[in-house]
């Protein structure tokens, strides 16, 4: 999976507020919270950054973890976002991914 | 001259959160029974801003259907349940409701329809008691059995209760005020027609002793989220909820308090 591209979908409304970025889906209502690595991947799923290229330069830079088990965090949280509806999982480009929205504090 | 067939419009202007609704039918009956459950909510002299014409029909006259159904359609809302349907255009500012000569029904289409508004507008009506002190609004959220009776019947006297059941909250400006309404709950009592600044959300707990613990903003969005009153399933105001619960937990404190149901938990409330 993490050759694949992420985008965030578009029938959601994420916020970020006081630090946790809080996403929820427009079809269920289902929230989720994102904890700090979460976020980093969420805030890159452009649709045209591989997730490989997301843990690699965003994830093993920014946080102090090992690139193999950063590697499996990112692909379970990528296939639970999925499940959901949250996020899109292609092997292709994707063209469609929502704006990321500013934090408000 | 003869009998020209006309009938008289009965009509009343129900003004709910600064929005005045007219309301028309043909029975004086049923005109004589809104201004009864309104009564201080009636505004004859506003101008409206949304007309609904109400046909009475014979109750069980209209569908069996029991749980409710809000969609959009072709551009039109509707509601439907066993005992009425109302359907409106909001372009038009006009709308339709059938139902029989009770006020269980109208009180639900008003409850919807301003659910509805409100959403666009960047406001909420929440399963919430709410009470204005010292020139501020305090809602108190939970589910049934939370208390949201039991501290509306606990309000001291300088308090102003808003609703013990519906509360009604719109952005106006940069920030949120707690409007009164007549959406009573088991108290049976209509709330005071004011308004004050939201100062603070309390989602309810009994238990042995009272106490106030703030809650972080992901919980606090979680819990509002639960208890606000919205039917329809539509994503862009869903969307639009969500962005409303956010940003009034970005400026509103959220607390969980646990109460012992008596009136010294009044004294945390100020």
């Amino acid at each position: 999976m993490s050759s694949a591209y992420i985008a965030r979908a578009t029938d959601i409304a994420a916020r970020a507020l006081g630090g946790e970025m809080m996403i929820m889906s427009a079809k269920d209502s289902t929230l989720f919270t994102l904890n700090p690595v979460a976020t980093v991947i969420w805030q890159s799923a452009d649709g045209k950054t591989p997730l490989a290229t997301i843990v690699k330069e965003k994830i093993c830079a920014e946080f102090d973890v090992d690139p193999a088990e950063a590697t499996r965090d990112a692909e379970g949280f990528v296939r639970d976002l999925a499940g959901h509806g949250i996020l899109i999982v292609s092997e292709e480009p994707i063209n469609t991914a929502k704006p990321v929205q500013g934090e408000t504090r | 001259m003869g009998d020209l067939g006309t009938v008289a419009v009965q009509e009343v202007t129900i003004e709910i959160g600064g929005a005045p609704i007219a309301v028309r039918s043909e029975s004086p009956e049923f005109r004589r029974m809104l201004e009864g459950r309104y009564g201080g909510f009636l505004s004859p002299d506003s101008q409206p801003v949304f007309e609904f014409d109400v046909e009475l029909m014979p109750p069980g006259r209209i569908t069996s259907q029991e749980d409710i159904s809000v969609r959009l359609e072709q551009g039109r809302w509707l509601i439907e349940r066993g005992d009425l349907r109302a359907e409106w255009d909001q372009n038009a500012k006009r709308g339709r409701i059938v139902q029989s000569a009770n006020p269980y029904s109208i009180d639900v289409a008003l409850r919807i329809f301003h659910s509805l508004m409100l959403a666009r507008k960047g406001g909420l009506l929440v399963h919430a008691a709410s009470a204005v002190r010292n020139g501020k609004a305090f809602l108190f959220a939970g589910v049934s059995g939370a208390g949201k009776t039991t501290i509306s019947r606990l309000a001291p006297p300088d308090a102003l209760l808003l609703t013990d059941e519906i509360s009604y909250v719109r952005r106006e400006g940069q920030h949120f005020v707690a409007h009164g309404t007549p959406f009573a709950g088991e108290l049976a009592r209509v709330g005071e027609n004011v308004q004050a600044p939201l100062a603070a959300l309390y989602l309810l707990h009994q238990g042995q002793e009272n106490s106030i613990e703030p809650l972080g903003h992901s919980e606090a969005v979680r819990r509002l989220m639960e208890n606000v009153l919205f039917f329809a399933n539509d994503p862009e105001l869903v969307s639009k909820v969500f962005e409303t619960v956010c940003e009034l937990v970005r400026q509103v404190p959220v607390y969980r308090l646990t109460f012992v149901p008596d009136e010294r938990v009044w004294e945390l409330i100020r």
